[in-house]
């Protein structure tokens, strides 16, 4: 039966997750814009209390959730699920209501951690448990294109040897761990690209910098250089073979599954945008009427049901591909048109806020400034705007990577 | 639901002796009738004769009708009106369609690619729909879906996520010939939702009927900026009854129509909706051809002091009628939409794979491919909108901003995708060879219109 209402079910988590958003968050946000690389230190207790949601099984948590194949995590029983893909979408959004670069930063829901959520063996999973994971792929020379990267692992007796150099770690900093990606043969392509759970503070991993940046500056971002940090074997995630008909498998795994996080996350930010411009907009005297037509109503109040009409559309999108995964149907296409989709929607929505609102929306003494900034990194991560246009038209046109490149 | 699913399992197997097409109208007619089982297969055996014989008998139907126009015979005291059902939603979010709805939209499927697709170029030059192709839809009882049982409707209940679901099939064989087959039954949904006893006794046995009156929603009106809720066409008391003067445009079978139900603004009360027979003194009907959407002959109504008996308001004792009236037409267009954006995007899925330039196919190039994706992104969207809007009425929730949402995006949206069809055949899109240039015209119209179809 069709039914695209939020399901009763979690409503008390996502009104939890608000309370937090609009309590803890958002209180805090500016000063954390502000104050950037000093750790919030108010997050602290905030991941306490979401350890002990997650603990007694309550909570969507924050992103590190991951996402498996696994039935017992989507709600259970026989027929239509609404499970935790679902629920964590819906508690991200929440989050990001209230601040983007803070949610990124609250402690062991790093995307490392959804990493290890969604690959790592249960006896990983034991030990990893209750750290916090940062996830640490991108290179100077290797970006979009994560089958070039340099940095090698090569096995030593128990243990393999990682050298190379990692930048825009999130949390790298902060973490207890990182989840590298090296390559155990650089003439073997994708295939031979692993991850592996790196400790933090082994010798041989040297943070070379923070850095400044645009938005989301209460979440770090740290530069690494690797010089033969020695990791135990067992910490390799997935298959220790090359194997090339799997292709990149494990690793890939993980961003169909973060993909709709970040939708989330960019959904937050738009919604943030849109309800303070309206209310904004309100007492400048500009009211939507829904039933009348756009060309019929001032051109602020049509913009903000065209951007009110993206956002929704984001939103379902979001909803459909947490909704797949929670049904064990697959989603990478539908997870790629929720990050484009949410992504490129947050972007345009907060600059159009921005300038709808003018001095007010550009100026420091509201957030529509800094979420704007803020939603920029969205549609750049975890795989660009570019990237997931380039996977959807893949899909829908059946065309290798060699092909439509 | 069961008792008309199970039978229609055994009678769609493969091996029946029937074309698919033919198998799935069946499908459609019985899955609509909701007939007790033995009955339905009573009936399959004699299936192939008895299709022939309908299918004649109203082809022949439309034709008197046309010419004698038919008369409808007042009823009076009829008791209290017959609602269906409303569909329920479930707790969950769920975007599984009922069986029911599965079977539905297969059995449109494949008459829109077999009947419609096929049609629709000629259709569109002649500014007409074949006779044949509306008899077909009524026979699907696309009409009567919104009839109450006891006047010979199909459904015990009605769901306007079914509709959506059944208009986007449609439209995805041809926008035009959709709107021209869902007319008629926007008239009987909308007597049927909001008509009075005796209203419903009038006109609803006659839309139940295998020769159902033509006719639409007259809402738009000619003139920039227009708006529903501020309407120029006027209605006034007087004796009896009222007196409506004013012009609707762009209304669907407007030539052959036989029954309307027109906006006008009530003096003292707001917009209303009004009841008119063809035949009404001081109506005249008039071509208004547009840039597309032309199979479903849309033409104007001039009313010069028309004059329509007191019977003739619908809704009056329910304050939501109209707004929910102007809701349920935008989301029929933006279903409308739905269809013919995925029509739009099969079609450029193919050509681009199978067009060379440069050596290689075009869709290896990421300008042309990455347009292929925005198409996919943003009808995803539009559908989800639109659901979200049918399904929330449905469950009896309010779905104003859902529909204004979902008209916003197909209004910029799907003209957009309209557009892009069109780009990714290049100079071969602008011809008619290829069906492009058509959705371009229809699918500009799915944000604009107002009435004409209903969910």
């Amino acid at each position: 039966m069709i039914n695209l209402e939020t399901p009763k079910k979690f409503r008390a988590l996502i009104d939890q997750a608000h309370q937090v958003a609009e309590n803890v968050l958002r209180p805090i946000s500016r000063k954390y814009d502000l104050a950037e690389h000093t750790y919030p230190k108010e997050l602290d207790m905030l991941a306490a209390m979401i350890d002990g949601l997650e603990e007694s099984g309550q909570s969507g948590g924050a992103g590190a959730a991951g996402v498996k194949g696994d039935p017992s995590s989507n709600g259970g029983g026989e027929g239509n699920r609404n499970g935790s893909n679902l629920s964590t979408v819906l508690s991200i959004i929440e989050m990001c209501w209230g601040d983007v670069g803070l949610t990124l930063a609250l402690p062991r829901q790093g995307l490392g951690n959804a990493a290890i959520a969604s690959v790592a063996t249960p006896e990983q999973q034991e030990r990893f448990a209750g750290k916090w994971a940062a996830m640490a792929i991108t290179e100077p020379e290797a970006g979009s294109d994560s089958a070039a990267i340099r940095t090698t692992a090569v096995l030593d007796g128990d243990e393999y040897v990682l050298n190379g150099e990692k930048i825009f770690v999130t949390s790298g900093d902060r973490a207890d761990l990182l989840v590298v990606w090296a390559t155990l043969d650089p003439s073997k392509g994708r295939a031979a690209i692993k991850s592996f759970v790196v400790d933090r503070h082994a010798p041989g991993v040297k943070l070379d910098r923070l850095e400044h940046k645009l938005g989301i500056r209460a979440s770090d971002t740290a530069n690494f250089v690797l010089d033969n940090v020695r990791v135990p074997k067992e910490n390799l995630l997935g298959s220790p073979e090359i194997d090339t008909k799997k292709s990149f498998g494990g690793a890939m795994k993980t961003f169909d599954n973060t993909r709709p996080l970040v939708a989330a996350m960019a959904l937050g930010v738009a919604r943030a945008c849109i309800e303070r411009t309206r209310e904004l907009l309100a007492e400048a005297g500009v009211e939507v009427d829904y039933d009348r037509p756009a060309s019929a109503q001032s051109g602020p109040a049509a913009e903000l049901l065209d951007m009110e009409a993206d956002y929704e559309a984001a939103l379902l999108i979001t909803l459909e591909a947490a909704w797949m995964a929670d049904n064990s149907k697959p989603n990478s296409l539908h997870a790629s048109m929720a990050k484009a989709k949410a992504a490129r929607t947050a972007v345009d929505i907060a600059m159009r806020c921005v300038e709808l609102c003018g001095a007010t929306g550009y100026g420091e003494d509201e957030l529509l400034e800094k979420w704007a900034r803020d939603a920029k990194i969205l549609d750049i991560f975890e795989g660009t705007q570019q990237i997931q246009l380039l996977i959807i038209a893949r899909q829908l046109l059946g065309k290798s990577s060699a092909e439509l490149r | 639901m069961s008792r008309c699913i199970l039978p229609l399992r055994t009678v769609a197997k493969p091996d029946a002796p029937t074309s698919l097409a033919e198998r799935s109208m069946g499908l459609g007619l019985r899955a609509l009738r909701g007939l007790a089982s033995s009955e339905l297969l009573d009936r399959f055996g004699l299936r192939k004769p008895t299709e022939r014989l309908v299918h004649n008998a109203t082809k022949n139907g439309f034709r008197a009708a046309g010419a004698a126009q038919r008369t409808f015979k007042r009823v009076r005291g009829a008791g209290p009106a017959h609602r269906q059902k409303r569909a329920s939603g479930g707790d969950l979010f769920d975007l599984t369609p009922t069986d029911e709805q599965q079977m539905l939209m297969e059995a449109m499927r494949d008459f829109a690619a077999e009947r419609l697709r096929p049609a629709a170029l000629d259709a569109d030059t002649a500014a007409q729909a074949p006779e044949e192709i509306l008899s077909q839809a009524t026979e699907l009882g696309i009409v009567a879906l919104g009839i109450p049982e006891e006047h010979g409707g199909p459904l015990e209940e009605r769901s306007s996520v079914t509709s959506a679901l059944i208009a986007e099939q449609l439209a995805h064989g041809d926008m035009g010939l959709a709107v021209a087959a869902l007319a008629p039954g926007a008239v009987a949904t909308a007597i049927g939702l909001w008509g009075t006893g005796d209203q419903q006794a009038t006109y609803l046995p006659e839309f139940a009927g295998e020769s159902p009156p033509a006719g639409a929603l007259a809402l738009l009106e000619p003139g920039p900026l227009f708006d529903p809720f501020a309407l120029r066409t006027k209605a006034r008391r007087a004796g009896d009854g009222y007196v409506l003067n004013g012009t609707k445009a762009l209304v669907p079978r407007a030539r052959d129509g036989e029954l309307f139900i027109v906006a006008a603004e009530l003096e003292g009360t707001g917009p209303a909706l009004f009841i008119v027979e063809a035949d009404t003194d001081g109506l005249e009907i008039e071509a208004d051809p547009g840039m597309g959407v032309r199979a479903a002959t849309t033409g104007r109504l001039e009313l010069n002091d028309a004059k329509l008996p007191a019977s003739a308001i619908l809704g009056e004792d329910n304050a939501d009628a109209y707004a929910q009236c102007v809701q349920l037409a935008r989301l029929a267009w933006c279903a409308l939409a739905v269809g013919t954006c995925q029509a739009v995007l099969d079609y450029t899925k193919n050509y681009v794979n199978e067009r060379h330039a440069f050596g290689e196919p075009i869709s290896n190039r990421q300008a042309v491919a990455f347009e292929v994706s925005n198409i996919a992104i943003e009808l995803e969207g539009l559908r989800l909108v639109t659901l979200r809007g049918a399904s929330r009425y449905d469950q009896g929730l309010p779905f104003e901003r859902e529909a204004a949402l979902a008209r916003r995006l197909a209004a910029r949206h799907a003209t957009r995708i309209g557009s892009a069809g069109v780009q990714l055949l290049g100079g071969h899109g602008y011809v008619k060879e290829h069906p492009v240039e058509r959705w371009y015209r229809d699918l500009r119209a799915t944000g604009l219109m107002e009435g004409g179809v209903l969910l």
